[in-house]
């Protein structure tokens, strides 16, 4: 029964680092109504530059707004350099930006900052909670973050003007433009904001995985499994499918003899994909219309 | 800083004398009694495959290094008045690529040999070809089990220790100072992984089934591998052995620290780095780890006076300046490279491919300035593992103390 | 990612030309038997290295072709088609290696077994769309790997250390070598799967199979059956990527879990989308790129190759953003307009 306990805890704690990620993801797609592989790279690049900051002796806090506004920024940027003259290309062209866009961010990180793993301070601090080592005051926090920023979002796409606006142009770009909405701009605030949501994730995970260049390769798998289960059009939909991938795939490691070790990620994804066909569009994803 | 010349650095380190100079002895190129493709009268073309890009690409470096390497043989005379010329491509840790890479080396580029391709599902991709093409194969750089096949691939030698014979001093240790631990083995869910538990399972004999309590794999796109470590705990384990690459064997050091779990640990060669691997997990939730070494690391302060460390340090000021003095690639790259020219070296003037299989199955007591003081390389027709010894260490806070003897695991 | 909208191009013009009773044989018959004509006569001319080099182009061509017929033909998304190419090599290596069958045997057999894995895994992939069927293909291509490490399977797919294939040899009555005999031998399979493709695009199924990519239900209103075209084409998508995994096995001599890892997947759909979707040579073009542009991209730098691989994917897609295929479309529509245009009337 205690190993039962351990493992869903050790489960929630990777959950809410799968969790964060596909929030991420759930929030660039409701922006651009697209899958950015490069979202876990873009996360990784925006790290090592608030690693970098913290090297050169600027204070946590402040390397950390200073990223998120960076990152912000070259969001926005990359989306008027790289995906604008993109926009009326065919859809899967722009899937080949993104795995470029992948690959130049990984190598890029590697040649500047090498491979060798960098420790990346907590703001949490990682003294155990609640008497016991099953979770530490960073894990503690980083689910608080994500709960928090789940709330912002959940404002910010409801009850804001900018947020409707985003999501009109994300979902109806032709709709949107007719009612004055400016849909360009939209689609790059969307990508500044994925990209800023993205560096406060990584600068999160990155405490507990380390910073290496290839540090959200395996958690983007996770993020967007957990994002797929829990529906790519609702947030919190991704964060309970973010927590759900972790602690299935540690019960399915621990719990499942003889196959359950070896092929942990294989049984997760079994469960995922089983479960979008009672579901189709996710947990608690919204079946889209369509007119025919 | 000023750049070091050849000179400073041979003064600075007396040492690298006794190794490089046989090496660098410039003699007037003459012309050649017989060689095989690639060399001529000035020259020696050698390739190379190594992970420049992909998931991989942390050990593109150890490509770089042995390029630099060579590059320095070439300041200093070559080998025999020949210069190295040096082809290294990118296989992106895809063994089809190799295959096409390595093709590309032998039939377009005609190189002599094959120097040091790096990684076990890569080099097990081409050993059929080399071995069927007579292509020396030399000193590949990955830790597997089977390329001490003198027999079966004659065309094929390794270089390090490999991961079943460490996996099984592991054994032998663990037998001799707690004959009744319940023992926890983490791998990577990988050919390195699953040689050291072959070895580990092979070193315990019959006691393995009753010692070996928990077998728990990762794959490197884990997040973490806590969940493996509280089932270790959890099982009652007193026995830590553990072979993860840094990024994980950093994770579960914090995380048997944060636990309170303290198992007798022992960390295998691939994640022992103090600058990789125990920094990142925190100094002092590393006291009393054990572990094997081969090469000097280069991150421990233990070795800060040693004239082969002096050597190494000025060798990478000069001819690898944007190398990372705390991977250990660049200190595998050098060391690899330098039993290559070593091997050229032994040829003479007789370069054949035979004669390079020979030669380089002829080392006698040849020294690495990197190699642990007392390991030598030795291979003989019937031995191809050139570097077999390792010798134990203990953390003990700051840096690693060496114990003991030079041990051997004896597979092959 | 939603549906691709794309018209099939050269197939439907040439159908078009067909129908309206096109003298036979049309400028495209000539500019096709002159490509076979060289493809013969090529490796007298080649070092054995540059043949090997050419028949991994065609089998890359050939894996991009099945995704083709799944994504560009019938809009279903895919993400994990490594995964087939990874069974149907390790199909023809067991089978070699485990029970020495002939290694022509092995390509039905490695097609076979893919068509009804596809088949099966085009069933439940009916009730996904977009984004979430291309999740449950990418957990194929992620699974994969360590499905064929897992210990349970080692006695057959010998774990992580691998299989290694023995090069078939030429028939004794040809004066040619290994590389020359498999180049031709792909070459002979290759053109016979993409004469099936094209015939199968060409013909009734064909129809039926774009028309429920370019309109579902408007295709189901018609009468087709789309449920069964969907998972039949998932069968033969798998079957043709399948069949090139297998060719694959043969020109490598090789496989081992890490040579099928999810950047397989992702390469083979940047072939296809890079080539053109909707497009039988674009496959072709695709497979030249996934295996060339790595190449490229280590001579310009070894440091930064993955910069630069991504850079020359973006210019790539920034001049040809419909692929190879659409821009030579793009090229002729410009060129013939021209040309109509020039006699002034």
């Amino acid at each position: 029964m205690q190993l039962l306990i351990q493992e869903v805890l050790a489960g929630l704690a990777n959950g809410a680092i799968y969790a964060l990620t596909a929030l991420a993801i759930v929030m660039v797609f409701q922006a651009i109504d697209h899958l950015n592989f490069a979202q876990g790279e873009m996360a990784t690049f925006s790290t090592f530059v608030a690693w970098q900051l913290i090297e050169w002796g600027v204070t946590y806090w402040a390397a950390f707004v200073l990223t998120v506004a960076l990152s912000f920024a070259g969001g926005i940027a990359i989306e008027r350099v790289l995906f604008r003259p993109l926009h009326k290309a065919p859809i899967l062209a722009l899937l080949v930006g993104f795995i470029a866009l992948f690959s130049i961010l990984n190598s890029g990180d590697g040649y500047i900052w090498n491979y060798t793993i960098k420790t990346f301070p907590t703001p949490f601090g990682t003294a155990p909670l609640f008497g016991s080592a099953l979770l530490d005051g960073h894990q503690a926090g980083m689910i608080g973050v994500t709960a928090v920023l789940l709330g912002l979002l959940y404002f910010f796409f409801r009850g804001t003007r900018l947020g409707l606006a985003m999501r009109a142009a994300a979902a109806n770009p032709e709709s949107a433009r007719l009612v004055g909405i400016r849909v360009g701009w939209m689609t790059a605030l969307g990508w500044g904001m994925a990209a800023a949501i993205g560096a406060v994730g990584g600068m999160l995970i990155a405490p507990i995985v380390f910073l290496d260049p290839n540090m959200m390769l395996g958690v983007l798998i996770y993020g967007f499994s957990g994002a797929v289960l829990g529906g790519l059009t609702s947030p919190g939909g991704a964060v309970f499918g973010g927590f759900a991938v972790g602690v299935i795939e540690s019960l399915a490691g621990t719990f499942i003899p003889y196959v359950g070790r070896d092929l942990n990620l294989t049984i997760a994804l079994l469960v995922i994909v089983a479960v979008l066909m009672v579901r189709p569009t996710g947990i608690f994803g919204r079946t889209v219309a369509s007119r025919v | 800083m000023k750049q070091p010349t050849r000179r400073t650095i041979l003064s600075a380190a007396p040492a690298a004398l006794a190794f490089g100079a046989p090496l660098l002895s410039a003699r007037p190129a003459r012309a050649a009694k017989s060689s095989g493709p690639g060399v001529t009268d000035t020259t020696i073309k050698i390739g190379n495959t190594c992970f420049y890009s992909g998931p991989a690409s942390s050990y593109g470096t150890i490509g770089r290094a042995m390029a630099a390497y060579y590059k320095m043989v070439n300041e200093q005379g070559g080998v025999n008045g020949r210069k190295i010329i040096f082809i290294s491509y990118d296989d992106a840790y895809s063994p089809p690529k190799t295959v096409e890479m390595t093709r590309k080396l032998v039939e377009q580029d005609q190189v002599f040999l094959d120097a040091g391709p790096l990684g076990t599902p890569t080099n097990s991709a081409i050993w059929h070809y080399m071995n069927q093409h007579k292509v020396p194969q030399l000193f590949v750089s990955t830790g597997a089990t089977k390329w001490d096949d003198p027999k079966g691939h004659p065309w094929t030698i390794g270089w390090q220790p490999n991961y079943q014979s460490e996996g099984r001093i592991y054994a032998a240790y663990v037998l001799e100072h707690k004959p009744d631990g319940k023992i926890g083995v983490l791998y990577q869910d990988d050919d390195f992984g699953k040689d050291y538990l072959k070895g580990i399972v092979d070193g315990l004999g019959d006691k393995a089934a009753a010692m070996l309590k928990v077998k728990a794999s990762y794959e490197t796109t884990d997040a973490t591998v806590d969940s493996e470590i509280i089932g270790m705990k959890a099982a009652g384990c007193d026995v830590f052995i553990n072979t993860a690459i840094p990024k994980f064997a950093a994770q579960s050091i914090r995380k048997a620290a944060e636990l309170e779990w303290k198992p007798l640990h022992i960390l295998s060669s691939i994640g022992n780095s103090v600058a990789a691997t125990l920094q990142p997990a925190g100094l002092e939730n590393c006291k009393g780890i054990l572990s094997d070494f081969y090469l000097k690391d280069p991150t421990d302060p233990a070795w800060k006076d040693d004239p082969g460390y002096k050597w190494w340090v000025a060798f990478m000021d000069k001819y690898y300046p944007g190398g990372d003095k705390t991977d250990g690639g660049n200190v595998y790259g050098p060391s690899n490279a330098a039993t290559i020219v070593q091997v050229l070296q032994q040829c003479g003037d007789d370069l054949t491919r035979e004669n390079v299989m020979k030669q380089a199955a002829n080392l006698r007591d040849f020294r690495v300035p990197m190699l642990l003081p007392g390991i030598t390389i030795n291979t003989s027709p019937s031995d191809f593992a050139p570097v077999k010894q390792v010798q134990m260490g203990r953390f003990d806070g700051e840096r690693w103390r060496l114990f003991g003897p030079l041990l051997t695991g004896a597979v092959g | 990612m939603t549906t691709p909208q794309q018209d099939s191009g050269p197939i439907a013009a040439a159908f078009r030309a067909r129908a309206r009773g096109a003298a036979w044989p049309t400028p495209r018959h000539w500019l096709l038997a002159g490509a076979v004509a060289v493809a013969l006569v090529l490796p007298f001319f080649l070092q054995d290295f540059l043949v090997f080099q050419l028949t991994e182009v065609m089998i890359y061509g050939l894996a991009i072709l099945g995704l083709n017929l799944l994504t560009g033909f019938n809009g279903q998304f895919s993400v994990g088609h490594g995964a087939f190419y990874g069974l149907g090599a390790y199909v023809t290596a067991i089978l070699m290696s485990r029970y020495e069958v002939p290694y022509y045997w092995t390509l039905p057999a490695a097609g076979g077994i893919c068509f009804v894995v596809g088949f099966l895994f085009g069933l439940p992939a009916l009730r996904l769309e977009g984004l979430y069927l291309a999740l449950a293909t990418f957990a194929l291509a992620v699974a994969l790997p360590q499905v064929l490490k897992f210990h349970g399977l080692e006695a057959w797919t010998g774990g992580v250390q691998g299989i290694v294939v023995d090069q078939p040899d030429a028939p004794s009555f040809l004066p040619i070598g290994e590389d020359q005999w498999l180049y031709y031998f792909t070459l002979a399979v290759v053109l016979i799967m993409f004469a099936g493709a094209a015939n199968i695009v060409k013909s009734r199924t064909g129809r039926a199979i774009m028309a429920i990519r370019d309109h579902p239900l408007a295709a189901t209103a018609m009468g087709i059956n789309a449920p069964l075209y969907k998972t039949l084409t998932f069968g033969v998508s798998a079957l043709y990527t399948g069949v090139a995994g297998a060719l694959g096995a043969l020109a490598v001599q090789f496989v081992a879990p890490d040579s099928f890892g999810l950047f397989l997947s992702i390469y083979l759909l940047v072939g296809l989308i890079i080539g053109g979707m909707g497009s039988l040579p674009g496959c072709l073009f695709g497979g030249l790129f996934v295996l060339y542009v790595p190449n490229l991209a280590q001579e310009v730098s070894r440091g930064l190759a993955g910069v630069v691989y991504g850079v020359i994917m973006l210019l790539v897609i920034f001049v040809m953003p419909s692929g190879a295929a659409g821009f030579t479309r793009l090229v002729v529509a410009r060129l013939s307009r021209s040309g109509r245009r020039e006699p002034p009337s």
